[in-house]
């Protein structure tokens, strides 16, 4: 994996795995994903307010890391985070309620796709302004730090944010304090219709990592284990108090920049050699190469995830709209 | 003549600056390849090339502060913002640098300087949905422009471009027309008024800081920009069935503001109702409120109605964002009001 324009296919090696977790992460993946193919519809079909961006193809990023994670770990996630949602366990039914704006939504249908928070998860929001949960999840790190709770905190971007000026910031003073924290660049190889390339003067962005002194690596980020062992040895070296870590992790957005976007700066080509290369698909040709699992009990496993999800749009269907004026309760917290 | 969105307006205003003078430049995020996020900047690259048009970076800070260094020494940047949410991050570099380099310099330097970008509430929660015009209307050394139609947005950035100073350009999502992704859900905000698309194709200016009476009225003056202003002229046309003559003034900017127009139009219907989408705290509604009592307080026969929208972040619930921003029926309401007193 030399070259971010180098495609990544072929199973994934499971071998040698905890077979739970395996099924675990395959699950988690599939809720991710069908999660956003039904909001696709329901953009298309019913009235569903605001936007969405959609991590379709990237679905092993999120769950690799979390898997590495305990449950108390924090995470920030982007204007992209709905699978960073799920692989933190946050409840389909609270996402799906706050995407059809409900007051039983995560964030009581003031939020919406692009700020789904759950702090009983870790969650700790999605910030749609690129690049603004860096320093908020190296603000997380410190605080573990300070209050001597072993806890990591993980921020996860895109391959555009490495631009902000606050990356920079962030990954300084975490490196220099030594702080708990892992910084996940989701190199989806576009920031909406910028190439790595023609946005990053040093296109190598784990590279970036030499100049805060800390480790930084490129994972294929379609293969979910090689995601978790990297983050997994990155939340070794925060727990241990040896610091932060950035790993760059290859993937690819199989759809447009956001709910209808056409996405027509990129050869087909290219989006189709990606697709051939679909993390989910890899994870579970992986499984039965490994003999952990045979085609009978993955299906179940996907139907049991398309269920999740239909009932999650049940659900979010019978609850309450939100009152015109809910918004008084939260303007400022009560003291 | 033809009839233009505010989207098309506005490029074809930078575009005939830009062939008239080759130091405009344009510089922001996908404008080039892409011709911008709600298609503004839409082939502007393949006229003008790599050197006119700068695709940049996430990078709002650095590339404002670019187009100040760029302004600095002789070119007249084009800064554009995705969403004008974003000038944010780059507020260091207007707010501390742009708007205060000639009064520093003792007057030797110039920040020729346009800061334009799409905002207003558009269902897409907190940090896609601000009206930021308050924030700049409140920093000296800078100008606020606020078109409304496609006549006045083209005439307007003519005249932002040429200025010597840092301009904020505001241009609402919903205005920009059915053409531009932002804009097909102008069809279905009915208050939209279909004014001032007759956009002549020579280029022309409006001169910054000269207010537009969009209605002649005798009983009450409401002053509105932007997508308000088009509310305001709903209104308006509803109350005159009912024997009500509304005026309805446009100040088209912000900074200069054009108060001698304001204070004719009260001095004639002695009742005023000012109507906008920033915040009603300390926002640009306050400030025009606490202008019209300076200037007209010996005209008014009533209290000066504020319509602003309510002092909160934008909650993305459909339900929510309506009742925060002020909808036709709170203007109506409001004018009621300044004619009951
Ligand atoms: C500060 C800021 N600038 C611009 C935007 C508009 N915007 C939203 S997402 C995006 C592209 C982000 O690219 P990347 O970081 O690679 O994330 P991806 O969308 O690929 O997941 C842009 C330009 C924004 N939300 N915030
Ligand atoms: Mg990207």
């Amino acid at each position: 994996m030399n070259t971010a324009t180098e495609i990544l296919r072929g199973p994934v090696d499971c071998g040698g795995r905890d077979p739970a977790l395996l099924r675990r992460m395959f699950r988690k993946m599939l809720e991710a994903r069908e999660f956003e193919e039904q909001l696709y519809y329901l953009f298309l079909t019913t009235a569903m307010p605001g936007t969405m961006h959609q991590a379709v193809g990237q679905e092993a990023v999120a769950v690799g890391v979390v898997s590495a994670l305990n449950a108390d770990d924090t995470i920030t996630s982007t204007h992209r985070g709905h699978a960073h949602c799920v692989a933190k366990d946050v409840p389909l039914n609270d996402m799906m309620a706050e995407m059809f704006a409900k007051r039983e939504g995560s964030c009581r249908g003031m939020g919406g796709s692009m700020h789904l928070t759950d702090f009983d998860k870790g969650m700790l929001g999605a910030f749609a302004i690129v690049g603004a949960g860096i320093p908020i999840a190296t603000g997380a790190a410190l605080s573990a730090k300070v209050r001597g709770s072993g806890q990591v905190a993980v921020s996860f971007f895109g391959d555009g944010a490495v631009n902000e000026g606050i990356f920079h910031e962030a990954l300084n003073m975490a490196s220099l304090w030594n702080l708990p924290a892992i910084y996940i660049i989701e190199n989806n190889q576009y920031a909406l219709s910028m190439t790595v390339a023609e946005s990053s003067a040093l296109p190598d962005l784990a590279a970036r990592a030499s100049a805060y002194n800390m480790p930084g690596l490129r994972v294929d980020g379609n293969d979910a284990l090689a995601v978790y062992d990297a983050a997994r040895d990155a939340v070794e070296r925060a727990r241990k108090g040896d610091g932060p870590t950035l790993i760059e992790a290859l993937t690819y957005r199989i759809r447009g920049h956001a709910r209808f976007e056409a996405a027509g700066y990129r050869p087909a080509e290219e989006v189709e050699a990606w697709k051939a290369g679909d993390p989910i698909e890899r994870f579970a040709a992986g499984m039965i190469a490994a003999g952990v699992a045979a085609e009978i009990e993955l299906n179940q496993i996907r139907a049991d995830a398309e269920k999740a999800v239909e009932d999650a749009i049940a659900y979010a269907e019978s609850c309450t709209d939100v009152g015109a004026d809910d918004y008084l309760a939260y303007i400022t917290a009560e003291n | 003549m033809r009839e233009i969105g505010l989207a098309a307006a506005v490029r074809e205003g930078m575009v005939q600056e830009m062939r008239a003078d080759p130091s405009v430049i344009v510089l922001g995020e996908d404008v080039g390849k892409f011709g911008g996020a709600f298609h503004v900047t839409h082939d502007m690259l393949d006229e003008f090339g790599p050197d006119r048009v700068w695709d940049t970076p996430i990078s709002e800070a650095g590339f404002t502060g670019l187009g100040i260094g760029a302004a600095l020494t002789g070119l007249r940047p084009i800064v554009e913002y995705q969403y004008l949410d974003f000038i944010y991050c780059a507020m260091d570099q207007v707010v501390n640098q742009a708007a205060k380099i000639h009064l520093m310099s003792g007057g030797r330097a110039k920040t020729p300087l346009v800061l334009r970008g799409p905002q207003g509430a558009t269902g897409r929660g907190a940090q896609h949905s601000q009206s930021v015009e308050g924030y700049f209307m409140h920093t000296p050394g800078m100008k606020v422009v606020v078109p409304a139609t496609p006549y006045d947005a083209k005439g307007l950035i003519i005249s932002a471009i040429r200025d010597d100073n840092p301009v904020l350009f505001v241009e609402h999502k919903l205005l920009y027309g059915a053409a531009s992704p932002g804009g097909g859900k102008a069809l279905s905000d009915s208050a939209i008024q279909a004014i001032g698309m007759d956009v002549p194709e020579a280029p022309y200016a409006i001169p910054l800081g000269v207010a537009d009476v969009k209605r002649q009225g005798e009983d009450v003056t409401i002053i509105a920009t932007l997508l308000m202003l088009h509310r305001a002229l709903a209104v308006a046309e509803g109350l005159e069935t009912e024997g009500v003559s509304v005026e309805v003034v446009d100040p088209r900017t912000l900074a200069p503001l054009d108060v001698e127009t304001i204070a004719a139009s009260v001095a004639k219907t002695n009742r005023v109702v000012v109507v906008s989408e920033d915040v009603s705290r300390a926002g640009v509604a306050a400030e025009l409120v606490a202008t019209i009592n300076d200037h007209c307080f010996y005209d008014l026969e009533a209290p000066v109605q504020r319509v602003a929208a309510a002092n909160t972040p934008i909650p993305f619930a459909p339900a929510s964002e309506r009742h925060v921003i002020p909808q036709v029926g709170d203007i109506r309401a409001a004018v009621l009001r300044a004619l009951s007193d």
